[in-house]
């Protein structure tokens, strides 16, 4: 069927790590610059549509083993945990705190518990979108 | 005190089902007997005490905020019928041990009769208005209750909710007169609300507050024209019919008219309202009667005929035509009951109602045929001594003539009231003999389904006593003058009447009144095949049920014609309605309030690839109207996407156009993939005129959102807080993306549920896709 694509999966296999890479960049830069956890997984999951494009459902199947609807559940998840975290320390929901830490290889960074609830976004999206494709992809009716 | 009365008979009712279900052996109506007795022993013990002025209150608090209490209260009045409603109610349960048999469903009907008798002692002590309505509309669902008890017939449900409708109906009216009683007088309590009479009769909502709960009283007790459920309500058993529908719940309404008296009495339109209708209802309700087949559908319009007596006196309005109502509803009360009993009586040990079928039960039950003799007698008001309602009758000639025509309306009425009374006394009178001669007299007239003999001695028990009061007090009337009727007399009227009563006259007008209502009457009687023809042209084919058949028919109709003509399924007709009334409303708004503003001042400057894109998507967004093609439209409106996206990015908006982008490819893809399967896109079938509508509603709505853009624009009342978000989104986010900061930091919560929402909205996808039945798609 699929027998001169050879072209198209050699540079998908490329193609795919620097979505990803891009995906990773925008989602860490969403603090400062143009990105954030929704622009950010929805290039993540485009990433993923690629090699679902390219290889298809049944390879795909075998390699990912992953379940994306868990993305949903384990995104709202983190999101609500950061929100109800802030009670800890005494503070109204969805409060949060950033500050500078001295890391052993990154230097000076700036950590800030707003990212946490921006990786429930990132996850929540990409579960979001994966599900709703592959569930219409794989639909036989 | 007091409040325990009310109480009893409702607790009565929670244990009644427990008595029914683990006594067997015993009819449960002789395990609550004595419940009734004891609240009418209390009610007895108490008439010294009323009788010497003292009243009684007691006060149970309820919702005081609202100023609504069980605030009850003991009068003459109130007095009076509670002895009515407890001694009727001991005797018409004892009447019914006999009368139902232990087959029956005796737990329902004695908790919805121990129910009505709470409600009905409720509403005749209550002192709050709202805890009077609350007992009223008891009464009503009781009574509703009571006449459904044969449910499997069609015509007890039919009955049943006749009476439930228009009770409730004038309940409900009442209620609207009872507000607006209270927000006039400030005060939710009658005595009080009787002090501030005068309050009451300069307010603007006087009219409105006597006519509202004037239908209240007369929906209750049957007054023309309401007072076609009452014989509907003849389907109840028998004991329920001598109880509600002739000795107490009708009277709730007499009562309410007595209560207030002291309010309204004495205006011009009190009178005509109340005797009008009230002499309307005493001729129609005894003219119909004659017309009668069923023993207690005569009576049912007897009912109504003396009802409406009553209401004719109370809205004389004078001291004596007070004391004669009075007379009466405790007249009434007594040869009423009695009559319904015997009534029970006879389709109990004969099988049929039917006075068609009737005929020399004398011999066969001359027990109840002294009793009906008695009671008929009375009803009747034959001018002998030993007849109560002869008493009150002549007392009623007697104020007919003696009415108070210091006011010129009252002055040119007062000439036909006497003759309409008489006129309603002669076929009262031709009933009650037809009613008496035809059941007991003469010959049996057909087959009766069973062997007619006299009844057992329980049942006669509740008749004989009533009687007992017919003949005493038309005896000695003055026996209970002084215990009850005055008290009860100074209690509607406000002062304390000095009355005696006196059987014989003297040849006075009354008299005379009397005896040509008894000749006419036995000349009507015994002619009465030659004008029976009469019916056919008066009521003929109108009738009041009619009426009341074909508003409810029509209520059916009109409502199903409307909701089908604009209920019709198509969502676009929905959309259209939606949009019409957008259109319309917030359109008026903004025309109404002046609302519309243009403010140039501090517009920014476009520049011309703004203006090219701009035009694209206009462009992009009219092809799609006019696109045939599902695919091409799908692309085109995605141009739109694009366009919008590139305008972001002329906004600086870095952040919306990288989303707007995805997001937009996204939704085409999807889109393509979904229309993919459907068929071509059909030419529409719309008719140019539905097309013109489109186009103008749709326009319509693009000028109004544009026009509110404008406006909005135009009228900045206050600073933007934009301002803040800039300053601290580094000093408190720490972050220098600003709509980042803002979205997971200052307006988190927004985000978390929007997330939720994709969440949600992915789970129903796949839910929708891989959970479908699909033998459905098949």
């Amino acid at each position: 069927m699929r027998s001169n694509d050879i072209i198209l999966k050699t540079t998908s296999t490329i193609i795919v790590f620097v979505i990803l890479a891009f995906s990773v960049n925008l989602f860490f830069a969403g603090h400062n610059a143009p990105g954030g956890g929704f622009i950010g997984g929805l290039m993540a999951a485009s990433a993923f549509i690629l090699l679902y494009i390219t290889f298809g459902l049944k390879t795909m199947k075998k390699v990912l083993r992953v379940n994306f609807r868990y993305f949903i559940a384990a995104g709202l998840l983190i999101a609500f945990a950061t929100g109800v975290g802030s009670f800890i320390f005494g503070q109204p929901f969805l409060s949060h705190t950033f500050g500078h830490f001295h890391l052993p290889l990154l230097g000076d960074t700036e950590l800030a518990t707003a990212v946490m609830f921006d990786i429930g976004v990132y996850l929540t999206v990409i579960g979001v979108t994966m599900t709703i494709i592959l569930t219409i992809a794989e639909d036989r009716g | 005190m007091l409040q325990y009365a009310v109480l009893a008979p409702f607790l009565t009712a929670l244990f009644v089902p427990f008595f029914f279900r683990y006594i067997r052996a015993i009819h449960t109506g002789w395990l609550i007997l004595p419940i009734p007795f004891g609240v009418f022993a209390y009610f007895l013990s108490q008439i010294t005490t009323i009788a010497e002025g003292q009243n009684h209150d007691s006060l149970v608090q309820w919702v005081p905020s609202l100023g609504m209490n069980f605030s009850f209260y003991l009068d003459g009045l109130s007095l009076l019928f509670s002895l009515l409603i407890s001694g009727i109610g001991t005797l018409v349960v004892l009447y019914s041990i006999f009368y139902l048999n232990k087959n029956e469903k005796l737990h329902n009907f004695y908790v919805f009769l121990f129910i009505f008798m709470g409600a009905m002692l409720g509403v005749v002590l209550s002192d709050n208005v709202y805890a009077l309505y609350l007992f009223w509309e008891l009464t009503s669902l009781s009574s509703f209750l009571l006449i459904g008890y044969w449910y499997e017939r069609q015509a007890s449900r039919y009955g049943a909710l006749k009476s439930m409708i228009i009770t409730v109906l004038g309940g409900l009216a009442m209620l609207g007169g009872l507000i607006l009683l209270t927000i006039v007088t400030e005060t939710t309590s009658i005595r009080e609300m009787i002090a501030a009479s005068d309050v009451v009769l300069e307010s603007p909502y006087f009219t409105g507050i006597l006519v509202l709960i004037l239908l209240g009283a007369f929906t209750k007790s049957a007054q023309f024209p309401f007072h076609i459920w009452l014989p509907d309500a003849m389907e109840a058993p028998t004991p329920v019919s001598a109880f509600l529908h002739s000795a107490t719940m009708v009277k709730a309404g007499i009562y309410l008219t007595a209560r207030l008296f002291l309010l309204f009495g004495g205006t011009d339109i009190f009178f005509v309202l109340v005797t009008g209708f009230g002499l309307l209802t005493l001729c129609w309700g005894s003219y119909m009667a004659v017309r009668q087949t069923d023993l207690k559908a005569i009576l049912a319009f007897s009912t109504i005929s003396q009802l409406g007596m009553i209401m004719t006196m109370l809205g004389f309005g004078t001291k004596a035509a007070v004391f004669a109502a009075v007379f009466h509803i405790f007249n009434h009360a007594t040869f009423k009951g009695s009559l319904f009993m015997v009534a029970g009586i006879v389709d109990h040990e004969t099988g049929t109602r039917d006075i068609r079928k009737l005929g020399g039960l004398m011999t066969l039950m001359p027990i109840s045929a002294t009793l009906a003799f008695f009671g008929a007698f009375s009803m009747a008001g034959v001018p002998l001594p030993i007849f109560n309602g002869f008493l009150s009758k002549e007392m009623f000639f007697q104020t007919s003539l003696d009415l108070d025509t210091t006011s010129p309306l009252v002055a040119s009425i007062a000439p036909f009231v006497p003759v309409l009374a008489v006129l309603g006394s002669i076929f009262t009178f031709v009933y009650s003999m037809y009613f008496f001669f035809h059941t007991f007299t003469g010959k049996t007239r057909g087959e009766l389904k069973m062997k007619p003999h006299e009844a057992p001695i329980g049942m006669l028990i509740s008749p004989v006593v009533l009687v007992i009061f017919v003949v005493v007090i038309g005896l000695l009337p003055n026996l209970i003058n002084g215990a009850i009727l005055t008290p009860a007399t100074a209690a509607i009227f406000g002062e304390i009447p000095n009355k005696h009563i006196v059987f014989w006259h003297g040849f006075k007008l009354p008299l005379y009144m009397s005896l040509i209502v008894v000749a006419l009457g036995v000349i009507l009687y015994l002619t009465r095949a030659k004008w029976q023809a009469v019916y056919e042209w008066i009521p003929g084919v109108l009738s009041a049920n009619k009426a009341y058949d074909s508003i409810y028919n029509m209520k059916f109709r009109i409502a199903g014609k409307t909701t089908r003509t604009y209920m019709t399924g198509s969502i676009r007709h929905y959309v259209l309605y939606i949009l019409i009334f957008i259109v319309g409303a917030v359109g008026a708004t903004l025309f109404v309030t002046d609302g519309f503003v243009i403010e140039t001042a501090d517009l920014a400057p476009i520049s011309w690839p703004e203006i090219v894109v701009g035009l694209v998507m206009a462009v992009a967004a009219f092809a799609t109207i006019v696109m045939k093609n599902r695919i091409a439209a799908i692309l085109v409106l995605g141009v739109v996407g694009y366009g919008l996206s590139l305008l972001f990015v002329f906004f600086r908006a870095p952040d919306l156009a990288l989303t707007q982008l995805i997001v937009e490819t996204v939704t085409v893809a999807l889109f393509l993939l979904c229309f993919y399967h459907l068929p071509k896109l059909d030419t529409e079938k719309t008719t140019p005129g539905a097309k013109t509508v489109n186009i103008i509603i749709s326009g319509s709505v693009g000028v109004l959102v544009t026009l509110i853009a404008i406006a909005s624009h135009s009228s900045k009342s206050f600073e933007t807080i934009a301002h803040y978000f800039i300053k601290e989104s580094h000093h408190l986010g720490g972050g220098n993306n600003v709509v980042n900061v803002i979205l997971v930091d200052m307006r988190g919560l927004d985000t978390l549920f929007e997330i939720t929402v994709l969440g949600i909205a992915a789970l129903g996808i796949y839910a929708m896709i891989r959970l479908r039945d699909k033998e459905e798609i098949d």
